[in-house]
């Protein structure tokens, strides 16, 4: 389960967000909303360990992610704007360099079956500078298929995606929660998921708080 | 653990081979820098002689110096070094990692050219022995050196420059042994202490550098 007390980040000058609470447990959706400069991906950086808040507490299972570390990152995936894939290798060898660096063995079959789902079959074997934009996202996004993590931290993991790929993606997002993982995702696009328990979060104006 | 380490090796190797033209950059800089002193000095033998260690080591280093900028650059633009930040691996060791992986493709090609461009400089047997020795030597302390300064400076503008500013002093002692053992061995002193000095710095560098590299590169992704 995860804990947020009392959350203070500041960026540059900015004070972006100041006495923020939430949390989410087994099964739990956080949808996060906000317009552009709330302080979306910088909280969503803070939760990952990549930031550290300036006042507040970020806690797992009870306990503060900073003393947790690799305990905590074993338990967390990632995605944001960048897709962390390189361009140079095919999209397996991005995914299984990527799911070695998570400690997450997977087979060679595992990769292709993998890539195939997310709907890259036929793509596998090329190199993904030769891929388009919402390609590239679906080899980024494959590693929801072949990790562990009980908790999926999604920065706008809709954007460059097809509809097919959209509505896949939320089945797999689904499949995640009804396993008791827990998902926390930002979008700008009207997308429903009525999976578990669902929470918003607004940022920014119109005041924090959770729905 | 030992895994994570030959993944992100064999990972940086596959990238340098579909990128060779990053790594023979460093590798012709290198050859061109020595071969332009016999060139621009003239054929004095005893001269050559006199300067070839320190050509040879400070073009080494300069070499390495300009290898730096790219060890962790591209992986912080395309976000890769954001994922092994939350990986839950120990960031030294990755960075340890990466740090062989681009000591074996702009490191060794180095070492192995020396004995060639020692040549020219009519360096005995024994001084490109010597040479290839420190070199051996000196070129992973170098680049695990840098990969602090790279680390600290990721993401800033004029890195290049400021790269240079910050690791050169501290590579200077490197220089300074790898160079003096050569000549120490030409001139007939043995240059066996200097390259047991290198050897202690390689081991210091090798325990101290992954450890400031991986908090450098916390403060600079964050």
């Amino acid at each position: 389960m995860l804990e947020v007390v009392d959350l203070e980040c500041v960026r540059g000058d900015r004070r972006l967000f100041t006495n923020l609470s939430f949390s989410l447990s087994k099964g739990e959706l956080l949808y996060l909303y906000g317009h552009n400069g709330s302080g979306k991906t910088t909280l969503m950086r803070a939760i990952c360990g990549l930031l550290q808040p300036t006042e507040g507490e970020i806690r797992w299972d009870g306990e503060p992610i900073r003393e947790l570390s690799e305990e905590y990152t074993r338990e967390v995936l990632y995605i944001g704007h960048k897709n962390g894939i390189k361009d140079d290798l095919t999209a397996l060898e991005n995914l299984r360099v990527l799911s070695t660096l998570d400690g997450v063995h997977i087979t060679e079959e595992q990769a292709w079956d993998a890539l195939k789902r997310i709907g890259l079959h036929g793509f596998e074997d090329l190199p993904t500078q030769v891929l388009s934009q919402g390609q590239k996202r679906r080899v980024a996004l494959a590693r929801l298929l072949a990790h562990q993590a009980r908790l999926w931290i999604l920065d706008e993991p809709f954007t460059a995606l097809d509809k097919a790929a959209v509505e896949m993606l939320q089945q797999v997002i689904r499949e995640h929660l009804d396993r008791g993982g827990m998902a926390f995702l930002t979008t700008h696009q009207e997308v429903e998921l009525t999976a578990g328990q669902v929470k918003q979060l607004q940022l920014g104006k119109g005041g924090q708080g959770c729905v | 653990m030992f895994e994570t380490f030959l993944a992100i090796v064999k990972r940086d190797l596959i990238l340098a081979m579909r990128r060779r033209s990053d790594v023979l950059t460093i590798l012709f800089f290198f050859v061109i820098v020595v071969s332009l002193f016999p060139l621009g000095i003239g054929p004095e033998m005893n001269t050559l002689r006199l300067i070839a260690p320190g050509v040879v080591w400070v073009a080494a280093l300069l070499a390495s110096m300009l290898a730096l900028e790219r060890l962790f650059a591209i992986d912080y633009a395309d976000g890769a070094l954001e994922q092994m930040l939350l990986t839950p691996q120990p960031l030294s060791l990755l960075v340890l990692g990466k740090v062989t992986a681009h000591w074996l493709v702009t490191g060794v090609p180095l070492v192995l050219m020396a004995p060639v461009l020692g040549i020219q400089y009519d360096l005995s047997l024994d001084g490109l022995r010597v040479l290839v020795i420190t070199l051996l030597l000196g070129t992973p302390a170098l680049s695990l050196i840098g990969a602090i300064g790279a680390a600290l400076t990721l993401g800033l503008r004029g890195g290049g420059v400021l790269v240079s500013l910050l690791v050169l002093p501290l590579t200077i002692p490197v220089l300074i042994f790898g160079a003096g053992a050569v000549e120490a061995t030409v001139s007939g002193l043995g240059g066996e202490g200097h390259i047991s000095m290198l050897a202690a710095i390689l081991v210091m560098a090798l325990f101290f550098a992954p450890l400031a590299a991986a908090a450098a590169l916390r403060v600079s992704v964050e």
